[in-house]
């Protein structure tokens, strides 16, 4: 028995089944970062002041990826009217196009963005702890400009082992420029272009700490919903990537000899969904590097 | 922007078809480049100080829900769809709306309060 409606449209509602199906997944999906929003939006807001912080990521290269992410959106809609003209080499190469970004996407994220937070420290100090390390956060001068308090001190940490030897009393840790040049208004907001952290070591005995981590889920609720959120969508630009390769392949070739229009509304159901991973990146993009 | 027309079965069509088709091609170009432009907007204006973080959140939301508007509709071709498909989309709007509205109320907490 042959299924019905593959390729040409149903009287009624004008439309073929894979499109009815994309939309029914990408409404669900919706509803998925929908929940994982609201998540950020109530931690956001109940956020104590100083602990959600600003300006930790890479601007540029967060820039450059949203660039991707629009470039492939771009080229996979061009290799769908590639293949409603019928120029098969057209769209082959769109679709490499469009694999490429994806693939360049991922590997900035996996390579270069993810492990930098893994070899990056904070250390929250314990409230009473905070005027002794004044020199290291400026606080006076944030209060007086009505701006949130500096509660943790960040940077590279030199002596590792002190996370696991109880017998080393204190951390040794390489500071960010903000906090080895707390008072300079230039740290009042952050930087555009990523600075690494300075030579100038803090030691800050652990019993004024309250948790010293590694920029990861753990670290605080910014982290946990950054890694929750750009891993999700990492998942989905894999996904993308995958059933793009498949549609890139020989194998597609010959679906497209037998029947170019079902090719082309392959096309078009999976471009949907990559341009829903592209729309949930341009939300994603300002709420995590910019703001 | 209207979708590009199924294509016709009779061969003699096809050429006209094509010339069709490449006007919307400019249009999905057009449409790149501004998405483009407006990502540059917004990491440039959110180093411009409004006032208080809230309206630079507020501006920024505003740039990202434009460009989101566009691929939604140039791109995802929602500027002209089928009615089953906006039904679709009016009840998840309706959905993810109440969810956000929850989140607000819990935020909110208007019993306490």
């Amino acid at each position: 028995m042959e299924i019905p409606y593959t390729i040409s449209t149903r009287p009624d509602t004008g439309l073929w089944n894979a499109k009815v199906g994309i939309w029914l997944f990408l409404a669900s999906e919706v509803m998925l970062f929908g929940g994982l929003f609201s998540a950020y939006v109530f931690l956001r807001l109940d956020a104590a002041p100083g602990t959600w912080p600003h300006g930790l990521l890479n601007v540029p290269v967060g820039t450059m990826n949203t660039a991707i992410l629009i470039i492939s959106s771009v080229t996979v809609v061009l290799a769908w009217a590639a293949l409603k003209m019928r120029r098969y080499r057209a769209y082959w190469w769109y679709m490499l196009a469009t694999i490429t970004c994806g693939v360049i996407f991922l590997t900035v994220k996996l390579v270069y963005e993810w492990p930098q937070k893994f070899e990056h420290f904070g250390a929250y100090l314990k409230p009473e702890a905070l005027e002794k390390y004044e020199q290291y956060l400026g606080n006076h001068r944030l209060a007086e400009k009505g701006l949130p308090p500096r509660l943790e001190i960040t940077g590279h940490l030199e002596n590792r082992q002190a996370l696991r030897d109880p017998n080393i009393k204190e951390y040794e840790i390489a500071m960010d420029p903000v906090n080895a040049d707390p008072t300079n208004p230039a740290m009042d907001r952050p930087h555009f272009l990523y600075v690494p952290p300075t030579d100038k070591i803090a030691k800050i005995e652990k019993e004024d700490v309250d948790r010293l981590t590694s920029f990861g889920p753990w670290h605080n609720t910014y982290f946990a919903s950054y890694f929750t959120i750009t891993g999700l969508h990492g998942l989905h630009v894999l996904g993308g990537v995958l059933v793009f390769i498949y549609m890139w392949l020989p194998v597609s070739k010959r679906l497209y000899q037998h029947n170019p229009e079902h090719l082309a509304n392959r096309v078009e159901v999976s471009g949907l969904f990559w341009h829903f991973v592209d729309l949930v990146w341009i939300f994603v993009f300002p709420l995590f590097y910019l703001l | 922007m209207n979708n590009p027309p199924d294509i016709s079965q009779d061969p003699s069509e096809h050429e006209e078809y094509a010339h069709n088709i490449q006007k919307h091609v400019k249009g999905y170009l057009m449409v790149g480049a501004l998405l483009l432009a407006f990502t540059g907007i917004t990491v440039a204006l959110s180093y411009v100080d409004f006032g208080t973080r809230k309206a630079n959140i507020g501006v920024a939301m505003l740039v990202a829900t434009l460009k989101a508007g566009m691929v939604a509709a140039i791109f995802m071709h929602l500027a002209a769809e089928k009615r089953l498909i906006y039904r679709v989309l009016i009840f998840t709007a309706f959905f993810v709306l109440g969810l956000f509205w929850l989140t607000f109320l819990a935020w909110y907490n208007p019993i306490v309060r």
